[in-house]
């Protein structure tokens, strides 16, 4: 039944040299400025996205550092109550939005098509859309704080304040609208990941020999798949609020503001996990190399992961405790959080126990795990901590939170996340990194964390809010204020010397070798950096660390085609072969797409009628988009 | 690494079909995002309606002949769709032609009867609570036929092009008409929540 | 102007606004000693947690790896995991059953005698005592009275944006949420100034709102409802005087209420006995007549983007007025 032309070009007819050659020419972005714009190759794209995400965090960095500035003394005059609003809500909002989740999922676009064994990433040109959306979600909120416009309302801008009534001008829009941007490139990752390891894993590699960083990226996915939509609902009620005159919020009207908060949560929660179980599946994957056995226990990590992903949408209201719910459901709401300890535990406890019975080395990667364990175990403490209702009435919107969440964003998620560049920044670049200046930076950034973070627990306890831009002298905060703003310039110095070490390393680093850590996943079976094309040939899977079963050749499969852009799209669970399948070649209409859909966006925080009259944009760049152009990859 | 061929893709079809394709699992990825999205709206509503003290707010229940009549229509559309998504399986250009306009049409008209939903509801989306929410479930659900009818005529045209007779054409029909699906099962539970609770 | 400006600035640096405790670690009520003993109970329960985690992530470091048998390493591990694991579901059961009971230990504020209502504004609170027997309602702002030992039920009301009310020595916070109303029971075990601070974040001068919690022997507190819920008290001495009729020929009459004058403004604190409290501008300056001049004459540089504006006044004016309102004890 299958009428196809299928006569072209198989890698079987071809020698190893020819073979790369064909499959170089096919996959190759165009050279210059329009090839870079729109080039769809997972690792460009993905390389792309996790500089950008870092240049957020060092814009980030540098706003908590002012805020730290304002912070040292008492009714400090750095810096004023409106701009110290707008400062820590874009520190929050930038933090979380433009800087943790898309690194995350930007590590997953680097990597797992490649530790899956696959060419390029499910829906290429979706992937470039989703960069180019997530870049004009960036500069639209910073360039909105530049101009004075940035929002002033906190990372959760809780209605009323941002509402139609209190939030006046459009700073409360700019927020709203920035989520919608990185929510929107979030979700075409999620579903990119989703249908990468579902359809495109190499032969042989069954559900239970995927690697435990891309399970950590499946289970991710399903969250911002399932969480993401309450925010964008959220957001846009809000903006229907503040434009058109809807009530959702608006207890005068029917509306209600705690709505807010729900819908919010909802989504907030599994927020972060989204940020955190990337960054399990980065600890697992370190864990496994510098102690070179696999980690402990397969099964119970990948059902931690889903627990984990499972119990999230269980939580939302632990961040809801004071605002006046009923007692009874706070209980519930506090055994479910508590009950996340459980899965958290159990990694915890693999992990030590891989360690236990293996021999760890002690590189720069490996060192940033166990600053990891050491800073994430207290986070998660605390955060049992404040899932009881009594304690959290005490130490809600203090500092003591705002330990607890910097405590496992930064030493649960951001530690694994600098360790993870320092290990796969060979495959990144192909230059390692220093192994001295790592060394100095774990140092810097491991003391120079918890001199900064941990004395805000007391600060909480001893009765300072959070979100104040100054307190008053006969507060008993002052001395522990000066401390932590002066152990912040430490974290900031290590940070600092991260980039120097990054920037350096990628112009004049060590030439990295393909497997320059003796790693076991597949990611490591091809050149660093990676030809565009991935493999030459799918590499057949037969064991959970293929590379360390095959110490001397890689199995592989052959017979795909070298004259158009064709990958293997396998069985969901067994990973049989099923097809071979084209993969779409470089786009610009990506680009117009972002395009007209960030003008439609923009437009609309000042006019409703830009949802109309921008769909039509959108639609011709949609349409340019898929339109067959008669290439080779449109055959079947 | 030196390379160890062990298998032989050769005889592999040159396409994924059906539940192989990856715009298979795509359409259905999405399709669970836009699922969410109808099921928190329904929440919403239900959360509304449980802190009003009457409901709906300020206003009678929504006459019931738009919208049943937009439902009626919008079950019968399934018999054509489920049939184009046949014709496209068996890979007949001629008849997933034909299906394809039909469609289109079967699109249109509930937009047309989507028009006479909105005053049917007695209410306007900035007076109060309620109005805001059901005027944004109907406008979400209405997003969702507007984008479906616009991506068959896309596609319509696209079959009536010299790129229509493919395997890969075909397939995209096919997701379309599950999309359609969807489109409709979503519609029904929003259906009986806009219309019959507020008469419960 | 200048000058007005320095005085401002001068005052806000230095001068005390209040003394008092503000802290979840030095309980007086017994709300927050519940509390208290919950969170001792947890943070040593959590760091023997700790500690055991990173004595076993030392030795797995520190560990020379041996050469045994794989399989039973295997399977001690995996009990050793197992029983982990176990002991986590416990502890975490431990903690969650003491939480329950530190919540009912603290009782329902409803059930209390004592009924004040606390409505928060941007940027300070406005403080309602109901009529009782011999005294009738008042109003206040930014200071609660309480008798010692008694259960208070403090019921609460935003009239804009979230505000959280909390008095860490005497109990932990609650919401203010506007469109609905929350409860919170308070009640101090020593009499003593207790100190508090608006906790969510509602607008620009989230910072300066704080709140004060008098608690005072029974009669004492009595005597206080007394005086309170009189009318202003009557002006004696001339500059007093010209500083009443200047605060009512001006706009402040418009904002603020003083009863037992023209004065009937809402949409500022009621100043009847303003010179009483401790503190003005929410827990910013202690009262003085200087500190009265410093906010009157420019609150903007004070407390930027409060909701009361800069009444031009003539130098004499602001004496006078000052005066008055130092005077309304
Ligand atoms: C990476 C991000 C991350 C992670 C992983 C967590 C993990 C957890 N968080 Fe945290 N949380 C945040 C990010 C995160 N949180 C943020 C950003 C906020 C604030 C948002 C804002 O207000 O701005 C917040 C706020 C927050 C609150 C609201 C506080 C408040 O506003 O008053 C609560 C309340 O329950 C909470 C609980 C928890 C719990 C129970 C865990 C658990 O998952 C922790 C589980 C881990 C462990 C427990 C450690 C390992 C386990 C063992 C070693 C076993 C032995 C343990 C026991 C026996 C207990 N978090
Ligand atoms: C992943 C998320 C993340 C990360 C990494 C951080 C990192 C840091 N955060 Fe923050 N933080 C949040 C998420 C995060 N934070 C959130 C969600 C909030 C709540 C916001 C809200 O209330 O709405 C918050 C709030 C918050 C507050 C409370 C503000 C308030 O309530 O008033 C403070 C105060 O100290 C703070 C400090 C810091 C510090 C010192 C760091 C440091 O770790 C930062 C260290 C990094 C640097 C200092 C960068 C150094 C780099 C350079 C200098 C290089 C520049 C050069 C080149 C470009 C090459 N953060
Ligand atoms: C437009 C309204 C408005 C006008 C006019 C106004 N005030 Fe106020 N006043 C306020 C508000 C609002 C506050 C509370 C400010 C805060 O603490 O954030 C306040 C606070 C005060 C306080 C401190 C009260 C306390 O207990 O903390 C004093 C004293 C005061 N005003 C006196 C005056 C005088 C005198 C004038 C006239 C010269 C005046 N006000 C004019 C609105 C006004
Ligand atoms: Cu009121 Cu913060
Ligand atoms: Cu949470």
């Amino acid at each position: 039944m299958i009428r196809s032309k299928d006569d072209g070009l198989r890698d079987t007819a071809l020698s190893d040299k020819e073979l790369n050659r064909a499959l170089a020419s096919t996959w190759s972005a165009q050279p210059g400025l329009w090839g870079a714009l729109s080039t769809v190759d997972h690792k460009v794209i993905g390389r792309r996205y996790i500089a950008t995400a870092f240049v957020f965090l060092a814009l980030g960095g540098v706003l908590s550092l002012l805020m730290r500035l304002q912070l040292s003394q008492p009714e400090a005059r750095f810096i004023g109550p409106d701009r110290y609003n707008q400062i820590f809500t874009m520190h929050g909002s930038n933090m979380m939005f433009l800087f943790a989740v898309p690194v995350m999922q930007a590590m997953a676009v680097y990597l797992v098509p490649l530790m899956v064994g696959t060419r390029n990433i499910a829906f290429p040109r979706l992937n470039a859309f989703s960069y180019w959306i997530y870049v004009a979600g960036g500069l639209l909120l910073w360039t909105a704080f530049i101009v004075d416009t940035g929002p002033d309302v906190g990372w959760f801008a809780y209605v009323p304040l941002s509402g139609p009534q209190y939030g006046v001008g459009k700073r409360a829009d700019i927020w709203a609208q920035m989520i919608t941007f990185t929510e929107v490139s979030a979700l075409a990752i999620a579903v990119e990941i989703v249908v990468t390891v579902f359809k495109q894993r190499g032969p042989g590699m069954s559900l239970d020999r995927i690697p435990l960083f891309v399970w950590s990226m499946l289970v991710t996915s399903f969250l911002i798949i399932l969480a993401m939509p309450a925010i964008m609902i959220a957001s846009t009620s809000l903006i229907l609020d503040r434009l058109v005159g809807t009530h959702f919020f608006n207890p005068a009207e029917g509306g209600d503001v705690l709505l807010w908060q729900h819908l919010f949560w909802f989504f907030g929660h599994p927020e972060v996990y989204i940020i955190f179980l990337p960054a399990v599946g980065m600890v697992s994957t370190i864990v496994a190399t510098f102690t070179r056995r696999p980690v402990f226990g397969y099964l119970a990590m990948v059902m931690a992961l889903v627990a984990t992903g499972v119990l999230a949408f269980g939580l939302w209201v632990h961040h809801m405790f004071v605002a006046g719910l009923p007692r009874l459901g706070e209980s519930f709401f506090t055994a479910s959080s508590m009950a996340i300890a459980v899965p958290a535990g159990l990694q915890i406890f693999c992990w030590l126990a891989t360690i236990w019975a293996g021999k760890p080395i002690f590189k720069t990667p490996f060192l940033f795990v166990i600053g990891f364990i050491v800073i994430f175990v207290i986070g998660g403490l605390t955060g049992v901590m404040v899932a009881s209702v009594p304690f959290d009435t005490q130490v809600h919107d203090t500092y003591f939170v705002v330990a607890h969440f910097h405590y496992v964003l930064v030493g649960g998620a951001v530690f694994p996340l600098l360790g993870a560049i320092y290990y796969w920044f060979p495959k990144l670049t192909g230059k390692m990194m220093s192994e001295t200046l790592g060394r100095w930076v774990f140092g810097l950034i491991f003391v120079g964390f918890n001199l900064t973070f941990f004395p805000m627990h007391i600060l909480g306890l001893q009765g300072m809010p959070r979100r104040i831009y100054t307190y008053q002298p006969e507060m008993p905060w002052a001395g522990l204020n000066m401390f932590i703003s002066l152990s912040a310039i430490v974290l900031a110095a290590g940070f600092l010397l991260f980039f120097v070490d990054a920037i350096r390393s990628a112009r004049s680093g060590a030439v990295a070798s393909a497997n320059p850590w003796g790693a076991s996943t597949l990611e490591w079976a091809t050149a660093s950096p990676p030809q565009p094309y991935n493999f030459a040939r799918p590499p057949v899977v037969g064991s959970r660390e293929p590379l360390w079963a095959e110490a001397t050749a890689l199995p592989v499969a052959a017979g795909l085609r070298v004259d158009r852009r064709e990958l293997l799209i396998t069985g969901v669970v067994e990973g049989i072969p099923e097809a071979r399948e084209s993969s779409v070649g470089n786009s610009i209409w990506p680009l117009w797409a972002a395009l007209a859909t960030t003008l439609t966006l923009v437009w609309s925080i000042f006019s409703p009628w830009a949802v109309v009259w921008g769909s039509i944009p959108v639609a011709v760049s949609l349409i340019g988009w898929f339109w067959p152009k008669g290439v080779l990859e449109d055959e079947s | 690494m030196k390379e160890n061929i062990v298998l032989d893709l050769t005889e592999l079809p040159a396409h994924a079909l059906g539940t192989a394709s990856p715009s298979w699992w795509g359409t259905l990825a999405f399709m669970l995002i836009e699922g969410t999205g109808f099921a928190l709206s329904i929440v919403i509503y239900l959360y509304l309606m449980s802190l009003a003290p009457r409901w709906p707010l300020g206003t009678l229940p929504p006459d019931l002949f738009a919208g049943s009549a937009l439902t009626a229509l919008l079950l019968a559309s399934l018999v054509p769709n489920i049939l184009v998504a046949r014709w496209a399986r068996e890979q007949d250009l001629r008849k997933v032609r034909l299906g394809l306009v039909v469609m289109a049409v079967l699109g249109i008209v509930p937009l047309i009867l989507r028009g006479f939903e909105f005053p049917a509801m007695h209410i306007k989306w900035d007076q109060n609570a309620y109005g805001s929410i059901v005027w944004v479930m109907l406008g979400l659900h209405t997003t969702h036929i507007l984008t479906d009818v616009i991506e068959t005529l896309v596609l319509a045209c696209l079959m009536f092009s010299r790129h229509g007779d493919t395997p890969r054409r075909f397939g995209d029909v096919g997701d379309n008409a599950m999309y359609w699906n969807f489109v409709v099962a979503t519609w029904l539970p929003m259906y009986a929540c806009l219309y019959w609770i507020p008469r419960l | 102007m200048r000058a007005a400006r320095v005085i401002a600035l001068w005052v806000a640096t230095t001068a005390c606004g209040c003394s008092g405790n503000q802290s979840a670690l030095a309980p007086s009520g017994a709300p927050a000693l519940h509390i208290e003993h919950l969170i001792i109970g947890i943070v040593a329960l959590c760091a023997v947690i700790w500690l055991a985690v990173m004595v076993v992530l030392a030795g797995a470091l520190w560990r020379k790896p041996q050469e045994d048998d794989a399989e039973i390493r295997q399977r001690r591990l995996t009990v050793v995991v197992t029983a982990a694991v176990a002991a986590t579901a416990i502890l975490i059961a431990g903690m969650t059953v003491a939480s329950f009971y530190t919540t009912r230990s603290i009782g329902l504020p409803e059930r209390a005698s004592i009924t004040i209502t606390v409505r928060a504004q941007q940027w300070w609170w406005q403080v309602f005592y109901a009529s009782s027997g011999q005294t009738s309602g008042f109003q206040t702002a930014n200071e609660i009275h309480t008798p010692v030992g008694q259960d208070v039920h403090v019921r609460l009301e935003s009239a804009d944006v979230i505000h959280s009310f909390w008095i860490p020595s005497l109990a932990g916070k609650q919401d203010l949420v506007p469109g609905r109303s929350n409860s919170l029971l308070l009640r101090a075990e020593k009499p003593g100034v207790y100190r508090g601070q608006c906790a969510e974040f509602c607008g620009l001068q989230h910072s300066h709102m704080a709140v004060m919690v008098i608690a005072e022997a029974p009669a004492d507190y009595a005597r206080w409802i007394a005086s309170q819920s009189a009318d202003a008290i009557p002006t004696t001495g001339a500059d007093v005087a010209a500083g009443r009729a200047a605060f009512l020929a001006k706009p402040c009459a418009a904002c603020h209420t003083i009863r037992g004058t023209a004065a009937n403004g809402t949409t500022g604190p009621d100043l009847t006995h303003v010179g009483s409290r401790q503190t003005i501008a929410a827990g910013l300056v202690e009262t003085t007549r200087g500190s009265m001049a410093a906010w009157i004459a420019d609150p903007q540089t004070l407390k930027p983007g409060n909701n009361m504006p800069m009444v031009p006044l003539t130098s004499i004016e602001l004496q006078d007025i000052s005066a008055y309102m130092e005077s309304l004890k």
